[in-house]
């Protein structure tokens, strides 16, 4: 699981640096969204991947913690998503406006000379 | 007392964001209650910050006798709960954040805060980002503070539209956007490693880590070293900086130039909580020499003041970087002086350059109109009908006399302490900065020192050539210009922060001394360390 857990990262990842370096408004955009993706899987990855735990501690009185999932990323994890998603959204708006002020969806509001 | 007294610490959180908040609510027309809502909050903050400032020195040793004081939200304990500390840096940032925005307001409320663009509320935002930046005991709090501050940052760069504007907005936000999920990558890597956030936990369990763990965690920490290094706004990360800092408005630029700082702070911080490393040191210097040379170099070839006193904050920045890698301990106390006075200097300069900006008869290309005209087209991208702006507020309000020998007064005494000419505290932070390397100097590490004493001189030189060469074209051309009418409440802010600067300079002595030992406090973590893992005895019970 590990492994293909860490190979989606990458896939992610990858795509996203490729969109971001792209010139065009709405790539940038996607490719923000996929490396947030990414960096919110490899979040929750630190907790370590386990199946068939609960991240809450039940009852009261000593617990063994290595029958729990650690609960700390996922609430890492939550926060990060919450941020991205906000950003994102505006990051939307001034493409908009952009694409509105200067007719162009380039990130340098022109079109490059050839 | 006392334990009320502990909750101080929150309070330079919760009043900007209770205010930001409450400004939703106040309807536009009521301008008067807006202004006064944001300026007795800021006023508040600085009061905080002062008695912070007193509390964490030694002077006051009831309350936190060793000058630390942890407040834990929700009274959970230390490593598991979040914390907020206050120690001296702390307290030093919180009055300097508390200082410029008292003053950046004053200046905004003269002209800038124009109906229909919610400057109050993002201003408010903003400081309450910077405050708990300064204040969060763990790293994963940092980067929610570094969001808010970052979130509020967007829509105040993007205010007033233009497309210029929003060009570098938008590079802006996308550096910024990929510079927190780096931050994001960092943070996970360290959590992964060491299984804690918490900045104090950390110091103990990261020196415990070998072999592979330690490979990961100094990767971790690498990682979120380039983050900072983003915001701080090092040489091969700052391309978007210069852009974004001089198409803004005056008083946005003025609290941005504490922006970068959280940066340097977070290093300073971090950096030094973590232990002190030879090969992050290294980075740092050389990175910060890069950063002096590249922006002395883009300081000769700027024309216009905005973009010069961006690039002056670079050289700020590489300065005070490249001292950090010095790894001088006593260097730590005149790098904090100096970080002092540059925040105050640009921030004046930028309200400066708002100023002087009116003095021309033309714009010159590219530079972005005031006016909101320009944002017809999005509005209309939207299919929303453009609001009316009323210019009846433009000339109302007291003006001052002798504008232009005002200006220029103002200019010269910018200009002395951006190059660092005495009389100014410039002067008193670049030479205790120098005399510190050179009595190093005997050390290995020679040849560095000697390299940054020389960069420190020639982007001082370099600075000075391009400011008289742009305020001989401002104050001494012949061509015709319009002397802009200034009214008191802009003209305020910039002379007073010129006369704190001026009091600094005087005062240079206790505040080297109080500088220095915060700087001592600094390298000697295990009191912060030992203080906040400590606090476990919620502060009601306390007092029972």
């Amino acid at each position: 699981m590990e492994m293909l857990y860490s190979i989606v990262i990458g896939i992610l990842a990858a795509s996203g640096v490729w969109l971001v370096l792209r010139p065009r408004t709405f790539q940038v955009l996607l490719g923000l969204t996929l490396l947030s993706y990414a960096v919110n899987l490899f979040i929750f990855g630190m907790g370590r991947l386990v199946e068939h735990k609960a991240p809450v501690l039940a009852g009261a009185g000593p617990v063994d913690p290595a029958l729990y999932a650690d609960p700390v990323p996922q609430a890492l994890v939550l926060t990060a998503i919450v941020i991205s998603f906000a950003t994102t959204a505006l990051f939307l708006v001034v493409l908009i406006a952009l694409r509105g002020l200067t007719g162009t969806d380039h990130v340098d509001g022109r079109e490059p000379t050839e | 007392m006392n334990s009320l007294l502990q909750h101080l610490l929150v309070l330079p959180i919760l009043v900007p964001l209770l205010c930001a908040a409450g400004m939703l609510f106040i309807p536009e027309s009521r301008r008067g209650v807006r202004v006064t809502l944001a300026l007795s909050s800021a006023l508040i903050q600085l009061l905080i910050a002062f008695t912070l400032l007193y509390l964490t020195s030694d002077a006051a040793h009831f309350i936190w006798p060793e000058g630390v004081g942890v407040y834990a939200i929700g009274n959970w304990a230390a490593p598991f709960g979040i914390v907020l500390v206050v120690d001296r840096l702390s307290a030093v940032m919180l009055t300097l954040v508390a200082i410029v925005a008292f003053a950046t307001l004053i200046y905004a409320v003269a002209r800038w805060d124009r109906p229909g663009q919610p400057f109050h509320s993002l201003f408010q935002l903003i400081t309450m980002g910077l405050n708990g930046a300064f204040l969060t005991g763990d790293l994963f709090n940092l980067f929610v503070f570094f969001e808010v501050l970052l979130a509020a940052s967007y829509g105040l760069v993007l205010r007033g539209a233009g497309p210029e504007r929003i060009k570098f907005g938008m590079h802006y936000i996308v550096v910024n956007l990929v510079a927190s999920l780096l931050f994001l990558i960092g943070v996970a890597l360290i959590y992964g490693v060491a299984g804690t956030l918490n900045m104090a936990d950390l110091a103990g369990r990261a020196a415990a880590l070998s072999g592979e763990d330690r490979a990961l965690f100094d990767s971790g920490a690498a990682i979120l070293g380039v983050a900072f290094l983003v915001k701080a706004g090092t040489w091969p990360l700052n391309f978007w900086l210069p852009g974004a800092y001089s198409s803004t408005h005056a008083p946005v630029g003025s609290i941005f130039a504490l922006m970068t700082k959280v940066g340097l702070y977070s290093i300073l911080r971090v950096g030094t909580i973590l232990g002190e490393d030879e090969t992050l040191a290294a980075a740092l210097l050389y990175l910060g020499l890069a950063t002096l040379i590249a922006a002395t170099i883009a300081i000769l070839a700027s024309k216009h003041l905005a973009r010069l006193v961006s690039f002056s904050v670079m050289v700020s920045m590489g300065i005070l970087l490249a001292a950090f890698g010095l790894r001088i301990e006593t260097l730590t106390g005149p790098i904090i002086f100096y970080m002092i006075v540059s925040v105050l200097t640009t921030s004046t300069f930028f309200m400066l350059t708002g100023m002087t900006d009116r003095t021309r008869i033309t714009d010159p290309p590219g530079m972005p109109d005031d006016g909101p005209v320009s944002a017809a087209p999005v509005y209309m991208s939207y299919g929303v009908k453009q609001p009316s702006v009323s210019h009846e507020d433009e000339e109302v309000g007291v003006a001052i006399p002798a504008v232009m020998a005002f200006l220029g007064l103002m200019f010269v005494s910018c200009t002395l302490l951006v190059v660092g000419l005495p009389p100014m505290p410039g002067f008193v932070a670049k030479f205790a900065l120098l005399s510190g390397a050179l009595r190093e100097s005997a050390g290995d590490s020679s040849v560095l020192s000697w390299v940054f004493i020389a960069a420190v001189v020639l982007s001082g030189f370099a600075t000075l050539i391009a400011l008289s060469r742009v305020g001989m074209r401002l104050f001494w051309s012949v061509a015709a210009r319009t002397t802009p009418r200034l009214r008191v409440l802009e003209a305020a802010p910039v002379a007073l922060l010129v006369a704190l600067c001026l009091a600094l300079g005087v005062a240079a002595g206790p505040v080297a001394r109080y500088l220095d030992e915060t700087a001592r406090s600094l390298h000697k973590p295990d009191t912060y360390v030992r203080t906040v893992l400590a606090a476990r005895s919620p502060p009601a019970e306390e007092a029972k």
